[in-house]
């Protein structure tokens, strides 16, 4: 149902690409195709075709192999037939266009979505998982067609708008840090799948697309990034530090590691109000080695709270390899007494899986530690180059082997949920989709000089701010 | 601007019982509490002392770090130099080439644990090393606020002068840079600089910098050393080749002038030398003075100073210039002329895009200046 609505949704915003019937020749077929009709048999085949692209979907099938035995057969008066079929052509353009509203043809998406799209499929995960302390999860996973188109359209989402703060950056409209997230999008898109919105989380700086994982919009990172209004935190923020109330999203913290307390925190304040719902927070291997970390760790689990730490280790902590840093990059048995799993981070389904397993032990024993083995194709920040440390040919190794969203596509492709064309037209939306964002985003203006003064204490409590000079009282902070 | 250039030679390890000895000290080394200093006051700025022609080089403020931190590496086989990311030069490319030259048992990485870095570092200096730690910036220093008040400042007074940390040296990148935000900007040396036991210390240029930390490096007490990260690339000065040390405690004036005195550190002198040109324009003459040393500071210096002018103004942002106000308030109170003022970043949390708005600009030093004239 949601398949079909959605198809609506698509040709009604006017986008639609290569769909109907004679699918990759579409525009050829506009110009030479319809001139291929040479009899009567193929006219009314063509017709039929038309009809039923109009009306009904189950036609569609018989109509095929219709026009398929009539363009078999030979046939005269050529020109005529040609003009017939030329205005039949019209018509459906018309009609294809959505201007007839529900009626809308792409008749043969709507029957592929209707028949697969919340289908289970069964796969299995490549990369088995390595446990601590714990048994490990099934690596058998059920998913759907509808999930995992969702994946990829949502992660082209999120590498596009990476790649697209990247030349901001560079044009100067972002200033100051900015830390990108293009190679690791399985991690958070995969966590997306298995929780919901009772669910928090709570991650270091590197948080652009776990903020619009947990409901945030492209035009609000934008913005944000660019220090405007329209930015989810009014543009006060920046690049580090993203939140969203709403869908529990806790941040966006810029000292490293000083986030897993409060992870515990939040964890804690779920289990007392008996919410069901589990805290994930987020850290990277250079942050391991932090003590508040280990402080967070023994309380959770002194305390059975409902945290789930998750390492993405992406194996560089900024400049140091993981091997450098740290004497055990092991950093799922980190947690000692804490069980943990292994997961390969660059499959969304292991991480689905992982993440839905957790929350299930986490809610009934208390802490996890998940290890997400995961990787950046961009530096630590904008001004890190990311090949002082490390070489090309790993990047681009792992950018052929392990891309999130390529493996995504070639399940997609063997599973037959989409085409190549399809995967192209989901692709050009989300560009455009980006691209709207960020023009959007450059039209919204800077906050305004109040701004400065606001949110630094509770509004009404009287506290005052003073000025550069320290005698007057600048402001009565709101 | 006069230079005064101690040799190292032998440094006697004779200490009181707080702060030790300096090298540049004549003589008898007497903490800041009041005994008078016989050296280095406005009065006695002898112009014709010129320092003697010495090779230098046009470099920035990283080279000249980087060049101190060669020279100590290299008069003192038991100095370390570890951090995050020093290896290769570290952020900000003040630790370049030193692995390669030292090894790897000299220049090290440290994981990401600020307070073990310091800890480490108190621990390595106790055992009679130098200990060069440097927290990548200086907003990061915060975990490492507990090993540094509470371990590295107290270690010679609680244990009787059996042990000490003296030669631990904590860098730090500190201050704004125009876009850093939040994380990125802070000058934290007020929090450091109310703690007895160690020393403050922030250069302003790069021949400062390599003279300063050549003497932080070598003062047999444990010193925070606050590099101003915008000047790394951005200050350019011909800084002399050779090993020399500037002395500790002991402020510079910068210009000499009769109306009202400015004291200041680190990056915020370029911003005040700006506005002291200004208002000369006006005919106001300024005394610039660069503390250089923020505690033990030379109180000394700025007494006499402010007894000549009558006017004090401290444009600098933290909270360090309260206490100048504070002591300066106390011993010259009958010969202010106008109520000592200061121009700071406002009360906020160092913001993101209102940095501009946030910080004490030449113009607000412009007009407290005036202010304070015509008071």
């Amino acid at each position: 149902m949601q398949g079909i609505m959605e198809s609506i949704q698509t040709l009604c915003s006017g986008d639609h690409g290569n769909e109907g019937f004679m699918q990759d020749d579409e525009d050829e077929e506009e110009e030479n195709g319809v001139g291929r009709l040479t009899s009567w048999a193929e006219l009314l085949g063509f017709g039929l075709a038309v009809f039923s692209e109009a009306i009904a979907p189950q036609l569609q099938c018989f109509c095929d192999r219709t026009l398929g035995f009539a363009v078999g057969q030979g046939g005269s008066r050529e020109a005529w037939i040609k003009a017939v079929a030329m205005a039949m052509s019209l018509v459906r353009k018309a009609v294809k266009k959505g201007w007839v509203g529900a009626l809308a043809p792409a008749a043969r998406v709507m029957s592929q979505a209707l028949s697969t799209a919340s289908e289970p499929i069964t796969l299995d995960i490549p990369v088995p998982f390595k446990a601590h302390k714990v048994e490990t999860p099934s690596v058998t996973v059920e998913t759907s067609a509808q999930e995992l188109t969702n994946f990829f359209k949502t992660m082209f989402i999120m590498r596009r708008m990476e790649i697209a703060a990247d030349s901001l950056y560079k044009s100067k409209f972002i200033r100051g840090f900015c830390h990108l997230y293009d190679g690791q999008e399985a991690v958070c898109v995969g966590m997306e799948a298995a929780l919901n919105d009772k669910d928090c989380i709570i991650t270091a700086y590197r948080d652009h697309c776990t903020h619009l994982g947990r409901g945030g919009s492209v035009l609000e990172v934008f913005a944000e990034l660019m220090g405007r209004k329209d930015g989810c935190s009014l543009g006060k923020g920046g690049s580090m530090h993203m939140y969203n109330k709403k869908g529990g999203f806790y941040g966006g913290n810029g000292i490293v590691g000083a986030q897993t307390p409060l992870g515990a925190g939040l964890a804690f304040a779920q289990k007392y109000l008996k919410v069901e719902g589990v805290t994930l927070a987020m850290y990277g291997d250079g942050a391991a080695n932090q003590g508040q970390l280990f402080e967070a760790m023994n309380i959770s689990a002194l305390w059975n709270l409902p945290v789930i730490y998750v390492c993405e280790n992406n194996h560089y902590g900024m400049g140091t390899a993981e091997w450098r840093s740290a004497k055990s990059p092991e950093y799922y048995k980190r947690g000692d007494y804490i069980p943990g799993l292994k997961v390969d981070g660059m499959d969304c389904l292991a991480v689905k899986q992982a993440v839905k397993y957790a929350k299930e032990y986490a809610l009934q024993n208390g802490p996890m530690v998940l290890e997400m083995d995961t990787y950046r194709y961009h530096g630590h920040s904008m001004s890190d180059p990311g090949s002082t440390y490390r070489t090309r040919d790993e990047i681009s190794g792992v950018r052929q082997e392990r891309d999130p969203i390529e493996r995504i596509r070639k399940l997609l492709l063997s599973n037959n949920i989409a085409t190549v064309a399809e995967l192209k037209t989901m692709e050009k939306e989300a560009k455009k989709e980006v691209e709207d964002a960020l023009s959007k985003a450059k039209e919204s203006p800077s906050p305004d000089s109040d701004e400065l003064f606001t949110h630094v204490y509770r509004k009404g409590y009287g506290a005052k701010a003073y000025g550069a000079d320290r005698k007057e009282v600048v402001v009565k902070l709101p | 601007m006069v230079r005064r250039r101690f040799s190292f030679g032998l440094v006697s390890r004779l200490s009181s019982p707080i702060y030790g000895r300096s090298p540049c000290s004549g003589g008898i080394w007497t903490p800041c509490l009041g005994q008078k200093r016989s050296f280095m006051t406005a009065k006695d700025l002898v112009e014709s002392e010129e320092p003697e022609k010495k090779v230098t080089n046009r470099i920035n403020m990283f080279s000249a770090i980087n060049q101190a931190l060669h020279t100590v590496l290299d008069s003192d086989p038991k100095s370390y130099v570890f951090g995050e990311d020093v290896g290769f030069g570290g952020v900000f490319r003040c630790t370049t080439a030193l692995r390669d030259k030292f090894g790897r048992h000299r220049v090290f990485n440290t994981p990401l644990c600020e307070q073990a870095i310091v800890g480490f570092g108190i621990g390595l200096a106790s055992m009679g090393n130098r200990a060069i730690a440097e927290i990548q910036f200086a907003d990061y220093i915060f975990p490492a606020l507990d090993q540094i008040v509470n371990e590295a400042a107290k270690y010679r007074y609680r244990s009787g002068n059996l042990f000490n940390c003296g030669g631990l040296t904590v860098r730090a990148p500190y201050g704004a840079v125009g876009h850093g935000g939040h994380y990125h900007s802070q000058s934290p040396e007020a929090f450091f600089c109310h703690v007895p036991g160690i020393k403050v210390v922030i250069p302003r240029s790069p021949s400062q910098a390599k003279g300063l930390l050549l003497a932080s490096i070598r003062d047999p007490n444990p010193v925070v050393f606050f590099e101003p990260k915008w000047l790394y690339r951005l200050a350019v000065e011909e800084v002399p080749v050779d090993d020399y040390t500037l002395p500790l405690s002991s402020a510079e004036v910068m210009r000499k002038g009769s109306d009202i005195t400015l004291v200041g550190w680190g990056a915020q002198l370029a911003i005040m030398e700006e506005a002291c040109d200004e208002v000369s324009k006006l005919g106001i003459s300024c005394e610039l003075i660069d503390l250089r040393t923020l505690i033990p500071w030379d109180k000394e210096l700025v007494e006499d100073s402010v007894n000549k002018t009558g006017r004090l103004l401290a444009p600098v942002t933290g909270g360090f210039g309260a206490e100048i106000a504070a002591s300066i308030t106390n011993s010259c109170f009958l010969r202010l002329q106008a109520p000592v003022s200061r121009v700071c970043g406002l009360d906020t949390p160092f913001p993101l895009v209102f940095e501009p708005f946030y910080m004490p600009t030449k113009n607000k030093i412009v007009d407290a200046i005036k202010a304070s004239v015509n008071f």
